[in-house]
């Protein structure tokens, strides 16, 4: 990456405030998570 | 290729939890031997009977040891085989005591048919020229309904029996 | 450098019009999908009826040809068709279509339909009742195979046809990036033409003669191994398209950006890789495969996930960004910014909310051994229902609101638009009743692919028959919402007033990083693709080949043939 186009990226993050992104994504991590372990205590139960 | 800091850390979330289950998955696989059935073995599903364990009179329960059985089953479209008791009436319900440790060998005569001990792990695929089988410790006293879970013909929804673990 | 600035400057899609007689095929092949929704609705609306156990099919007919109908028609047919007919759009739009190709695709066209006239036909006198996966040694009549068989062919010419339409573009574009929704299609085109060589093979191979009497046994596992080999990477054939819309036409409706170029066409090829070798997750408690190599193809599954997790955040983010823009603050605020009351975007963002829920039952049923808790339970039947007739065909709807017209030279009026929004949430009520009945079912042991049984009776039972009450009322929804659909669709392309809808193409930011100009290295992801393929398959194949018992005779009694 040229020194300029470094410039831009880091300008696009400043720009792009992505907090609510990351939070709906986590969220939806933790669920997918949760959903598995449920399944695998199901499947141990067994 | 520029990927938002956020980004590189959902992920590293992401991708390592996927890690983690395939690590718990490949521990208890080859470990913990908790591989779904898989064991290769074939057999003449014309005749079935060539194998010691689908002759007639050795289908159904088998008492190996204190707390060990074997279950024979022949599928065929729509009935499990589970042999005769000593009246000579067809059975299609099977006692067990809780604790047991239990073998299920199945195969099939005709079709694909699917063997699940509902609500229990016991749940395999019964193809014609192979030999399904599982071994399950069955802790939990109830009764349970064999299904057949894979379509084999009109009768499908038809072909059942039931196994009951008693205190 | 220069090809990478050269590529910035034509970042601006172009778009074409469309020409009449191209919005015929384009509507050809999408009226197909809307007949097969009907059709299907109505046979899954007697599924759920008769597993409720308060109702008999007339006439004798049987369950199990209605389910293969409902099979067939709504995951085959509906499927393809749209998919097809929207790829062309996508095409058409972006890159155009020139005469001969237009024909070709007429010719494409005119077998699949023969296809499936020959399949549906052996069907409904009864002599195919073998459930879309047409498991050997069930045997259907040779008709139902053979039509098939061209079903896939028409779409191999059609998948042909639209690499044919991005090569013309691209040697009169030398050195520019081929445009987003091009790129996508042709992806999904090879990763379909690549995944339908197997189930052509075990169909023209095996099933074929095997059914006219010329070979007596088939080797059975190898025919599901070749059908899986298909069936998963089928799965992402219908995703994708939905994909595309998310990533590229989605934007341009909530009057946003596409978030980043690059990284929605990494996804797909990332599709491409890990899409095909993983068919041994639907085979897991088969007693006739290695269980390590059963395992190394749930690490690749696994691998398949990553690029639906980057697209959940390319999602998020650019609906973040345009609810910003828009003046949304704080945490949430942009959520309140987005347009719910435009129908072209809340049908596929309800879809995109389903796949939350469908993702992460699809992670579970691919965990190798957990597969035991659910395979062929009525919860994979759930699963799906989620996926494919929700995600996917919530995403389908939306882009009908605003392709049909636009193909058809008319408006989707604000009535249109409220009646879509009420089709959304009748279609949502009634799969989370259904769907979710069929998931707690499935856990529960509830069998799928049955009809009406008290089996031996007791407990267990008694639950599942509950849940099949349940199944009834979601299921009942859901039929509404398919006759409301096939309302718009009617109203869409024949009586809506006349006018000029969007074709809504989002285009990137003026100021995005340029797309790596290696993305078009198509013998590249091809060449990967076949190696990930022949180290997933290669042993495991041979193994059951050589390994194999004897081959099975046809069975035709047990399909009442
Ligand atoms: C009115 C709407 C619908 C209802 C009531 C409905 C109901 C059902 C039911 C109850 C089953 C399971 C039957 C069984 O396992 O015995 C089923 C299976 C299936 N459904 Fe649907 N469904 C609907 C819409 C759809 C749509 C829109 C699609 C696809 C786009 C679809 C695709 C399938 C497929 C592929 C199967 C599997 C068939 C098989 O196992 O052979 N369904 N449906
Ligand atoms: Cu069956
Ligand atoms: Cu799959």
């Amino acid at each position: 990456m040229s020194n300029d186009e470094k410039k831009k990226a880091n300008h696009n993050e400043e720009k792009s405030d992505l907090k609510g992104t990351f939070v709906s994504v986590m969220i939806l991590g933790v669920f997918l998570v949760i959903s598995w372990i449920g399944a695998f205590t199901l499947f141990l139960s067994r | 290729m520029h990927l938002h800091k956020y980004e590189k850390i959902w992920l590293t979330f992401g991708i390592g939890a996927l890690v983690i289950f395939l690590i718990v998955l490949g521990y208890g696989a080859f470990y913990k031997g908790t591989h779904p059935q898989s064991h290769g073995v074939t057999i003449d599903q014309n005749n079935i009977e060539s194998n010691e364990a689908f002759k007639p009179e050795n289908l159904g329960l088998t008492k190996v040891d204190d707390d060990k059985y074997i279950i024979n089953i022949a599928a065929s479209a729509f009935n499990y085989d589970l042999g005769k008791d000593e009246e000579g009436n067809v059975v299609k319900h099977i006692r067990i005591p809780k604790g047991s440790k239990v073998l299920f060998q199945a195969t099939s005569k005709d079709v694909i048919h699917g063997f699940n001990v509902a609500g229990t792990n016991v749940n395999m695929m019964v193809e014609p020229g192979y030999i399904s089988s599982l071994e399950v410790a069955m802790n939990k006293p109830g009764t349970y309904t064999i299904v057949c879970n894979e379509y084999c013909g009109v009768g499908h929804h038809l072909m059942y029996a039931t196994l009951e673990v008693y205190e | 450098m220069e090809l990478a600035k050269k590529m910035k400057e034509t970042k601006l899609t172009q778009e074409l019009p469309i020409s009449k007689q191209e919005s015929k095929l384009y509507m050809s092949y999408i009226s197909v999908a809307f007949i097969a929704l009907l059709i299907g609705g109505l046979m899954g609306l007697l599924q759920v009826f008769v597993r409720s156990g308060k109702f008999t099919l007339p006439f004798g007919i049987d369950y199990y040809q209605v389910l293969t109908v409902h099979g067939v028609i709504l995951g085959l047919v509906l499927t393809t068709y749209f998919i097809i007919g929207f790829h062309f759009s996508l095409m058409g739009k972006t890159v155009g279509i020139s005469l001969k190709q237009r024909r070709v695709a007429w010719v494409a066209f005119w077998i699949m339909v023969m296809g499936t006239i020959m399949t549906a036909t052996t069907i409904l006198l009864g002599e195919a009742s073998v459930l879309y996966t047409f498991y050997a040694p069930l045997r259907a009549h040779p008709a139902f195979y053979i039509g098939l068989a061209l079903v896939i062919i028409g779409s191999w010419i059609a998948g042909f046809v639209n690499w044919s339409q991005l090569a013309v573009w691209k040697k009169a574009h030398r050195g520019e990036k081929s445009p987003l929704l091009a790129f996508m299609v042709t992806i999904n085109t090879l990763l379909w033409f690549i995944a339908s060589l197997g189930v052509a093979v075990a169909v023209l191979v095996q099933f074929i003669p095997w059914s006219l009497g010329y070979a007596e046994t088939i080797n059975v596992l190898l025919s599901r191994t070749l059908f899986w080999y298909f069936g998963h990477p089928l799965v992402y054939f219908w995703l994708l398209p939905a994909y595309m819309a998310w990533y590229a036409i989605i934007p341009k409706i909530i009057g946003g950006k596409i978030f980043s170029d690059s990284l929605a066409r990494l996804s797909f090829v990332l599709f491409l890789f890990f899409s095909i070798p993983v068919g041994f997750h639907h085979q897991l408690t088969e007693p006739g495969i290695d269980s390590t190599w059963k395992f190394i193809q749930v690490v690749l599954t696994f691998m398949v996930i990553i690029p639906s997790l980057m697209t959940a955040f390319s999602l998020f983010a650019t609906f973040e960004t345009t609810g910003r823009r828009k003046g949304g603050k704080g945490l949430f605020g942009w959520f309140k910014k987005l347009p719910w009351k435009d129908v072209r975007f809340l049908a596929p963002f309800i879809g995109m909310l389903a796949f939350i829920p469908g993702g992460a039952g699809g992670i579970i049923n691919a965990s190798h051994q957990m597969n035991a808790v659910v395979h062929n339970t009525i919860w994979v039947t759930g699963h799906f229902h989620l996926t494919v007739a929700t995600t996917v065909m919530l995403t389908f709807f939306g882009i009908s609101y605003w392709l049909i017209p636009h193909l058809r030279g008319r408006k989707l009026t604000p009535k249109l638009n409220r009646l879509g929004i009420i089709q959304a949430i009748i279609w949502t009520v009634g799969m989370a009743i259904m769907s979710g009945a069929m998931h707690i079912e499935g856990l529960l042991g509830g069998p799928r692919r049955s009809s009406f049984s008290e089996y031996g009776g007791g407990e267990q039972v008694h639950a599942w028959i509950g849940y099949q009450m349940a199944q009834a009322i979601g299921g009942t929804i859901l039929f509404i919402g398919i006759i409301l659909m096939v309302f718009i669709f009617i109203k869409l392309t024949f009586f809506a007033p006349k006018g000029e809808e969007d074709f809504p193409i989002a285009s990137e930011e003026e100021d995005a990083e340029p797309t790596p100009p290696w993305f078009e290295n198509w013998k590249l992801w091809i060449g990967i693709t076949v190696v990930l393929i022949l180290a997933a398959y290669s042993v495991p194949v041979m193994d059951i080949i050589q390994h194999s018992p004897v081959g099975s005779a046809p069975f035709d009694w047990p399909i009442g043939r």
